[in-house]
């Protein structure tokens, strides 16, 4: 461990926190409601984000800390493969963003509030639902859990140890979280997402000139690269056998991403369809600095990085305070370790909405009032936090690596229910239900057999299933697949096939409470008063 | 639905085209032309970011209140 603290870049980065803290707390004043004992309130912000705070929003929330630590060290470590974050986020938006407007149509006629509730009401299954509710929750710990990590690598290069500022981290989020709810994320994100824009465009600029330009800094790659012949997969372009590999990868989880709940928060909070098709248009420029980011990989191979212990994650940061003053190496840091916080918070509060819609509600206390969903949401996501802590502090953090593995192949199997139900398909909830089952069984059961040979992982050890241990396509083939696709495809397969089944043998269907113009509403005007005493009680909710 | 909206929602094809252009990476997986020193690999796909904001742009114009 490096033994000396770099005073100067833990005084910035902690100066930053405390920034971020305030408002945090703040935040519950900012456009304030009626109450916040009201889950859209405190859940999703009272569903009035415009563009500026939904771009902010979303993009603090889908290009997490993790990602701007986790892509340049996949990059460093395995060359071109490493880029399929490029491809992924630029085709995620194209992708998303019919099913997007659908669903937030039909969430704000029916006051749905997770991905569950949409299940629920439209396929009349709340056995369904609570597996996509649960599903989502599972998915979802482990992805909190690696925003610390994202932490952890700024605070190893730092050069602070012990887990202490790492607790006291999620301490402080935890209790601004509970006491604002989406508001805090929401704004902290404009601090977030502004840093990390001034950081990376002067790190693209300022270190490829350091380093000799670009022709230097890709030469060092291929040299790196050249020098490990046992190990097929790396290099600066992909392998032959690599295509469809990289492709699946990246169609996979452009497809998987908005299935997530903070996903789903992001873009119902938002104030109407117009913001989400606007924000369709504009995310888009946080892939180009994600893609950006990505090369910093490669620059921290030129400049001659090592990676703190085996912790691959820490090139980045150790790259920034290589090559700037430590002022701005701290001002780096803090973008990095305050890019935690905000999906963190927002992937707690979607967890939480799910458990008190989807569990408390439709399980545990049916009539429960919107106050007690509130509440219970508030608990929930502290718990959530906590859950996500002990899981970093006691177990190795390739536990949470694994587990985000297979949290990104199970959530891609809520898109049937989801996706599907958006148009007017005649899917069966029950065959819904088995391919959901098989998806998953199918896609746990085939990371389990990857074994990865550069890390001697006999088990989960990645996301790419050799073709060739499946039947039908010979033993002869190295070409893999991403695991998630294969299972979704499976998970289809039986949804299509039941589905046509199922309705033969007119097996009763769920009611379904949404209405084909539903899919299609825009936010309706504000109901106008038209006395005196109406306008009065108007106030507190439209203020 | 009126008729317009109909054949306006033809526009909605746009969005397929990202796809063809970076999910098929033998187009693209090449080391030349270079450009101020990176790989084509690299530099086509970051270009596909302006180029698919364009397409959503003139999708978004096109179906605006859809």
């Amino acid at each position: 461990m490096i033994a000396s603290v770099n005073g100067l870049e833990l005084g910035i980065v902690l100066a930053l926190f405390v920034a971020v803290t305030v408002i945090g707390f703040l935040a519950a004043n900012w456009r304030r409601a009626a109450s916040l004992q009201d889950i859209d309130e405190w859940g999703l912000g009272g569903r009035k984000f415009g563009g500026w705070v939904t771009w902010f929003l979303l993009g603090g929330d889908l290009y997490t800390a993790y990602t701007f630590v986790a892509v340049p060290a996949l990059v460093f470590g395995m060359g071109a493969i490493g880029f399929f974050a490029v491809p992924y986020t630029v085709i995620l938006y194209p992708v998303a963003l019919l099913a997007a407007i659908r669903i937030w149509s039909v969430a704000h006629r029916h006051g749905m509030v997770t991905p569950a509730d949409f299940v629920r009401g439209r396929h009349g299954s709340s056995t369904l639902a609570l597996m996509i509710a649960l599903t989502g929750i599972v998915a979802t710990m482990p992805y909190i859990a690696l925003q610390l990590v994202g932490i952890e690598a700024v605070v190893k290069t730092i050069g602070l140890t012990g887990d202490l500022p790492i607790i006291v981290a999620f301490a402080v989020l935890a209790a601004y979280t509970y006491q604002s709810g989406l508001r805090a994320p929401a704004l902290i994100a404009f601090v977030k997402d502004s840093l990390i824009y001034v950081v990376v465009l002067v790190a693209i600029i300022a270190i490829p000139i350091q380093l000799g330009g670009f022709d230097a800094i890709f030469g060092a790659a291929e040299h790196k690269f050249t020098a490990t012949k046992d190990v097929p997969t790396d290099g600066v372009l992909l392998g032959n056998t690599a295509a469809l590999g990289y492709s699946s990868l990246a169609f996979g989880s452009a497809l998987a991403l908005f299935l997530y709940p903070h996903s789903m928060t992001g873009l119902l909070a938002a104030r109407s369809r117009n913001t989400i098709k606007r924000n369709m248009v504009a995310l888009p420029a946080y892939t180009f600095v994600l893609g950006l980011l990505a090369l910093l990989g490669y620059m921290a191979i030129a400049a001659g990085v090592q990676p703190i212990g085996d912790d691959v994650n820490t090139i980045v940061p150790l790259l920034f305070d290589k090559q700037f003053p430590d002022w701005f190496a701290g001002i780096a840091f803090g973008a990095i370790a305050i890019g935690a916080l905000v999906p963190a918070a927002i992937m707690a509060i979607a967890a939480a909405n799910l458990f008190a819609r989807n569990v408390y509600k439709e399980y545990l206390h049916r009539d429960a009032t919107r106050e007690q969903e509130a509440r219970v949401a508030r608990i929930a996501s502290l718990v959530v936090k906590l859950g996500a802590l002990v899981v970093v502090l006691a177990l190795d953090p390739q536990f949470s690596i694994d587990l985000q593995l297979i949290g990104a192949v199970i959530i891609l199997q809520t898109l049937p229910a989801i996706v599907l139900g958006l148009w007017r398909t005649l899917v069966h909830r029950w065959a819904l239900l088995a391919g959901w089952a098989v998806g998953l069984g199918s896609g746990l059961w085939m990371l389990y057999d990857t074994p990865n040979a550069v890390t001697g992982k006999a088990h989960f050890g990645g996301a790419q299933y050799a073709l060739s241990k499946l039947p039908f396509f010979g033993d002869t083939t190295t070409t893999t697949v991403y695991t998630g696709m294969i299972a979704l495809a499976l998970n289809l397969l039986i949804v299509v096939v039941g589905s046509l089944i199922l309705n033969a043998l007119n097996a009763p269907r769920g009611e379904d409470v949404t209405e084909p113009e539903d899919y299609l509403a825009e936010v309706e005007p504000e109901p106008l008063p038209a006395t005196p005493q109406q306008e009065r009680e108007l106030q507190p909710a439209t203020r | 639905m009126r008729e317009g909206d109909r054949s306006r929602k033809h526009w909605y094809w746009l969005l397929a085209v990202p796809l063809f252009g970076l999910l098929i990476p033998p187009i693209y997986n090449d080391a030349d032309p270079t450009l101020i020193g990176i790989p084509f690999f690299y530099w086509y796909q970051l270009a596909w970011v302006p180029v698919s904001v364009a397409i959503t742009l003139v999708v978004y114009t096109k179906t605006r209140g859809l």
